[in-house]
């Protein structure tokens, strides 16, 4: 069946607007603010048989855009492992959930949710919903355990499971989840969150079917996956052949002092792209692996960033080929330990931006600041109740051909905002100290870095907190492009009144005890320059020192 | 009784209505807007209506603030604030500007020099952890007002909880600043949140210059002619306030202008028998819809102006897309035909104005189907419109990409900006809990009325109601609004050990405070409500849902009760999700309180077709319009219809602000108000 392009638009139009809805219910009644925030959450619809990203929120994680599709496969094989529909493997009402970091990508926090939706008896199509639950059990609260060795220290592992069978959520299941977390409240309402955005999601697509049939609809499917491939190819083919090679590097896995290298061979030949990571460092002790599901969802967050008009679903991703094997660290298996999977996938964004750099200069991006820097204070209060403050912070965003990086931004996997300083203040007992600039944090160019941020955060609590940190970026900084320089070295440090403190890992560190009045400071890295810095217009740069981005230091 | 005009001052003209209040007379007029110096147009209109000594107030939907937001043209401003905390304003909350694509910086409206931290520390709690010094205060007013600060904004750190800081600090700035252009946070937002609260008190003072000089001038003009009457502004809540208020809290007025159609689009439907609406206003490059239900528009609690712009204050609910007369259709890459959102705007315009675009837009696919006059353009800027051009221009960049005749082009980019106009309605309707079977779609400004009927067919909605006067809506809305004026604050209680009569307390304050504001405003109310309402969460969220509150203030008192608090949250939580929590604790987290007085009601029968109207005086001729293939579709002077009759589609409705189209199984019928209610035959 072939589709009129009016109607093609309008479908493109009322389906894309059924994954926002998705997302904008569950950012709405989520419980903890790293979905209601900072929007670590995606829904989507996906293909029946392959599980292959048919469209996609435009507001959703963008980690999450590429991984989903892994994480609906996943059920899909389960499915046909337990005999498939015929045997009780699928009925209508089903809803299956898992974290299994292994099947569905990126880390153990990230719940999702997958059902099926039924025309006639038969299968359409999938939703699903992934959202980051705040405490999945595991040493460290919130996760990001920054010494495991294996899954089993980073948390609770569901694997695919049937949360509600026939329309019946499943207490047992519901029972299992909450015995598993620090903060069960938590997690169960996100989990209602994410049953409240499939429910939507289920009736708005059910309306739009009894609108145009089935048979309109995955007309329409098969034509935007056309239509993305196509504009790939396109792209891909304005890109000037060869092989174009860099590589970065973490500074350590938390376990082993070690550097770890990711390291990208790009080629292009024509309309096709090779990924090619195989000169990566082999699979680590500690949590910066990722699995391979995890890997290709971040080489199409960095190709997204690049070719912005190209759509969001499985299209866009067919004349790409990708070389990650097992032996490396980015297509790690069980039960190696992936908690801290935000530092690998930033790093390999970042060589994609740099390989493509290399191949079209004019168009380059320089390396954005590379770390989440998830930081965890936790305590007790008076009444015995424990708290967690768990975040992620901001830093610079690279120069680029149009102009100087953002200063203070997210990173580019995520669309997150932070929480404000008065949300945290309200809810935990801590105070922010400083919340600002870092001056000389931009690598500098012709186009300078953006910014990175100093926090400042004190404990008020006369039990004092237990602080842990999982960053980057200490000893290898972001990378100016074009002859631009680099971004500053993120920077941790704690003070409790006598002694002082750095993480002995550079950026990683566990189980810190505070007094009450103790402090703790992240200086986060801003972005790599882009260009000679000589060329940078004389105006920019007396601005840069009159406001104080560039001090007299180094001006 | 008086005479009141309402002023909207536009980009290209200013509409006038002028409405006799004893009598129920009303005139209205159109004169060219003077961009820089608005008065002169301002004045010219008001004096078509006789001597200014004679009019009894005036009301004004402006657009300055909005146009100094949107171009960055307010003050130079200077910010005082808590010591580590200079770079709110530049940090935003960590966001950026699109999910796709990492390039592009920001400037924040105050400079990095011009923002100076002082010592002092409020906790969460509302303890003053550090005094402010009252002298460092005044030293840093008055080093920003010699760095070229023209107006200043204090915000502190957590001063929702406790002002007495920002208090102590105001007072002190105050002493030494050289204008009134002082803005501080707990003032105008006591609420939690310091990134909004800062940008929409930064934001306050980068528009108080230019409000405040703004109004200076229009006063001194008509004070100049002799008027005696009150002056009101439109805020974009969609109540009145005094130019007073208006210049203390300028950043209410950044929707002025559009909050006061909406208004007239609720009343005029109202009035009609359709309190449950959608209006649509179709512009050169976009199409802004709000909901109204049960003759209230629907509030939204903030608005981000541009990105790291954030206005957090109650604003009728305006959503916008990039869909207008001036969107350009082009068929992309991958072979899809896309409308908007780049717009030739009102210049160069359509390639039927000849002013140099040679790209197709919706007003030229119109053009080509005969739904527009090429004659007789609306607005009456242009003499005619080259139709030719536009086939020609739809032939080059729709049709031969896309296989179609250059009509069937034009058809398709109809179809797909209608397409997207459906998806806004959408959004705002089915996507918020609402039955679009329910509700009239109100077009107004000049462009909506062309797609009223094919959004109706395609959304499935009640009807459309086309105003009498579409181009004069906003006008008209000045003169009817309410007064209002809205105040939160942060209170951050459990519901669990509530101290209902603390509670109750508050509430009196803030509603005598919110009632003093209305009623030193100088205008005719008939009564003054009082309307509370709570933000309120599950201890752990952090988004809250809005819960009205069914009291009201008798006697010093509201009666309030954690009982009536718990049922009201529960209401409202399972309208907005499917699930309640039980169990869970649950937080009151602002308190609102919105004073509204309510001004007599007009009588819209003034606005009724002349009984000399009549169907043959009305019929113009007939025209060839394209519906998937040429019809001949009758054409009517649309304000000769006479009340009470019937127009069969597929028809054209001409006036000089607006042109109706009535596709084939539709019918227009024109009510006792003059109004045009279109439906499915």
């Amino acid at each position: 069946m072939t589709i009129d392009p009016v109607t093609l638009a309008v479908l493109k139009g009322r389906l894309e607007q059924i994954a926002d809805e998705m997302d904008a219910t569950l950012y709405r009644s989520a419980f903890n603010p790293i979905i209601a925030e900072a929007r670590d959450a995606c829904h989507g619809l996906y293909h029946r048989d392959t599980g292959d990203t048919l469209v996609q929120g435009t507001k959703g994680l963008p980690i999450f855009v590429g991984a989903m599709a892994f994480a609906v496969k996943a059920v899909i094989d389960k499915v046909a492992a337990r005999g498939g529909q015929e045997s009780g493997g699928l009925s209508p009402g089903d809803t299956f959930i898992f974290n299994d970091q292994y099947a569905g990508g990126t880390h153990l926090n990230d719940f999702r949710l997958v059902r099926p939706v039924f025309r006639n008896g038969a299968l359409f199509c999938w939703l699903a919903s992934a959202g980051h639950w705040l405490d999945i059990g595991g040493n460290v609260p919130g996760g990001y355990n920054p010494v495991a060795t294996e899954s089993f220290q980073e948390g609770v592992l569901i694997p695919v499971v049937k949360l509600a069978a026939g329309g019946e959520i499943r207490q047992d299941i519901l029972d299992i989840l909450a015995a598993n977390s620090r903060l069960p409240n938590s997690n169960w309402g996100d989990l209602n969150g994410q049953l409240n955005a499939l429910d939507l999601g289920e009736r708005r697509l059910n309306a739009l079917l009894d609108e145009h049939g089935e048979a309109t609809i995955d007309a329409a499917f098969d034509a935007f996956s056309a239509r993305a491939e196509a504009l790939m190819r396109e792209a891909v083919a304005a890109l000037p052949d060869g092989t174009y090679a860099f590589e970065d590097w973490l500074d350590n896995d938390g376990i082993v002092d070690e550097r770890l290298t990711v390291a990208l061979d790009l080629t292009i030949a024509g309309e096709t792209m090779v990924l090619d990571f195989s000169r990566s460092s082999p699979p680590c002790a500690g949590p910066i692996n990722i699995s391979t599901p995890t890997s290709i969802a971040a080489c199409y967050v960095a190709l997204k960033h690049v070719f912005t008009d190209v759509p969001a679903n499985a299209g866009c991703l067919k004349p790409i080929t990708f070389v990650i094997p097992e032996t490396t660290l980015l297509g790690a298996k069980a039960p190696k330990p992936m908690a801290g999977y935000t530092e690998t996938i930033l790093r390999l964004i970042g060589v994609v931006f740099g390989a493509l750099a290399k191949a079209v200069p004019e168009r380059a991006t320089a390396g954005p600041f590379g770390t989440i820097n998830a930081l965890s204070m936790a305590g007790h209060r008076a009444n015995g109740a424990r708290w967690v403050m768990f975040n992620f912070f901001g830093g610079g965003l690279g120069g680029n051909p149009e102009s100087d990086g953002l200063n203070h931004a997210n990173n580019p996997i995520s669309t997150a905002t932070m929480p404000p300083v008065e949300i945290l203040e309200a809810a935990y007992p801590v105070m922010f100290r400083q919340w600002a600039l870092r001056p000389d944090s931009g690598g500098a160019g012709a186009h300078r870095g953006g910014l990175g941020a100093i926090y400042e955060i004190e404990v008020l609590d006369e039990r004092g907190a237990e602080v842990f940190l999982l960053g980057e970026r200490g000893r290898y900084a972001p990378f100016g492009v074009n002859g631009g320089g680099e971004g500053a070295l993120n920077r941790f440090s704690w003070n409790d009144g006598d002694t002082t403190g750095t993480p002995p890992m550079a950026s990683k560190v566990t189980g810190v005890k505070l007094r009450q009045g103790g402090r703790v400071r992240l200086e986060t890295p801003g972005g790599g320059g882009f260009g000679d810095p000589v060329a940078r217009d004389q105006a920019a740069k007396d601005r840069d020192v009159r406001l104080g981005y560039v001090t007299g230091a180094s001006a | 009784m008086t005479t009141l005009v309402g002023v909207d001052v536009g980009g290209t003209f200013t509409d006038l209505f002028f409405m006799d209040e004893a009598t129920g007379a009303f005139r209205t007029a159109k004169v060219p807007s003077n961009r820089g110096d608005e008065a002169v147009g301002f004045l010219e209109g008001l004096k078509t209506f006789g001597a200014l000594s004679a009019l009894g107030s005036i009301v004004h939907g402006t657009t300055v603030g909005t146009n100094a937001l949107l171009e960055r043209k307010g003050a130079v401003i200077g910010v005082i604030t808590t010591a580590g905390f200079r770079d709110v304003l530049e940090m935003r909350r960590r966001d950026r500007r699109n999910t796709w694509g990492l390039w592009g910086d920001f400037t924040p409206i105050a400079d990095r020099d011009l923002r100076v931290e002082v010592a002092e520390r409020t906790l969460a709690d509302g303890t003053v952890r550090q005094a402010v010094d009252p002298a460092e205060v005044a030293a840093a007013a008055t080093a920003l007002a010699a760095g070229g600060a023209t107006a200043l904004a204090i915000i502190f750190v957590n001063a929702y909880a406790n002002p007495a800081n920002e208090r102590a600090a105001a007072a002190a700035a105050r002493a030494v600043w050289p204008n009134e252009h002082v803005s501080v946070s707990s003032e105008i937002l006591p609420e939690i949140r310091e990134f909004e609260r800062a940008s929409t008190t930064g934001l306050n003072a980068y528009l108080q210059p230019v409000v405040g000089s703004y109004l200076a001038k229009l006063e001194a003009a008509l004070a100049g002619e002799a008027f005696k009457g009150a002056f009101h502004i439109v805020q974009s809540n969609g109540g009145v306030m005094s130019t007073a208020t208006a210049r203390r809290l300028p950043v209410r007025t950044a929707l002025s202008g559009p909050a006061a159609g909406v208004i007239a689009a609720a009343e005029i439907s109202k009035t009609a028998g359709y309190p449950d609406i959608i209006t649509g206003d179709l512009g050169g490059t976009s199409f802004d819809v709000s909901l109204i239900s049960g003759g209230e528009a629907a509030l939204a609690a903030q608005t981000t102006i541009d990105f790291g712009l954030v206005i957090r204050s109650p604003m009728i609910e305006i959503t916008t897309i990039g869909a207008g007369g001036g969107s350009i259709a082009r068929v992309d890459r991958g072979g899809f035909l896309e409308v908007g959102p780049e717009s030739a705007g009102s210049r160069p315009g359509p390639v039927a104005y000849g002013q140099g675009n040679d790209r197709p837009t919706l007003t030229d696919a119109n053009l080509v189907l005969g739904r527009i006059n090429a004659d007789r353009p609306i607005g009456g800027k242009l003499a005619r419109l080259d139709v030719d051009a536009a086939r020609e221009a739809l032939a080059k960049h729709v049709g031969e990409p896309l296989g179609l005749s250059p009509e069937a082009a034009a058809e398709a980019v109809v179809r797909v900006a209608d397409a997207r106009m459906a998806g806004a309605i959408r959004l705002v309707s089915i996507e918020r809990g609402h039955d679009p079977g329910r509700f009239a779609f109100v077009p107004f400004g000049g462009g909506g009325a062309l797609h009223a009927g094919a959004l109706i067919a395609d959304i499935g909605l009640k009807a459309a109601l086309v105003p009498r006067f579409p181009g004069v809506t906003s006008a008209m809305g000045c003169v009817m609004a309410d007064i209002r004026h809205d105040q939160v604050q942060t209170l951050n209680l459990m519901l669990d050990g509530l101290d209902a009569g603390g509670l109750d307390t508050r509430m009196a304050a803030e509603g005598a405070a919110a009632r003093a504001v209305v009623e030193s405003a100088g205008l005719t109310v008939g009564r003054i409500d009082l309307v509370y309402e709570l933000d309120m969460h599950y201890l752990g969220q952090t988004h809250t849902v809005p819960v009205p509150l069914p009291v009201t203030l008798d006697g010093g008192r509201t009666g309030i009760n954690a009982e009536i608090v718990r049922k009201a949250f529960e209401t409202a939580y399972s309208r907005a999700f499917s699930r309640l929590l039980p169990g869970l604790g649950i937080r009151i987290v602002n308190l609102r309180t919105a004073a509204i007085g309510r001004r007599p009601a007009i009588d819209l029968a003034a606005l009724a077709p002349d009984v000399s109207a009549s169907m043959a005086k009305a019929r113009i001729g007939a025209r060839k319009v394209w519906f998937g293939g040429w019809m001949e579709a009758a054409v009517y002077a649309r304000l000769d219809l006479p009340a009470e009759t019937i127009v069969e589609g597929p028809a054209v409705l001409e006036q000089p602000d607006a042109t109706t189209l009535v596709p084939p199984g539709q019918r227009a019928r024109v009510d006792r108000f003059g109004n045009l209610v279109l439906e499915r035959a």
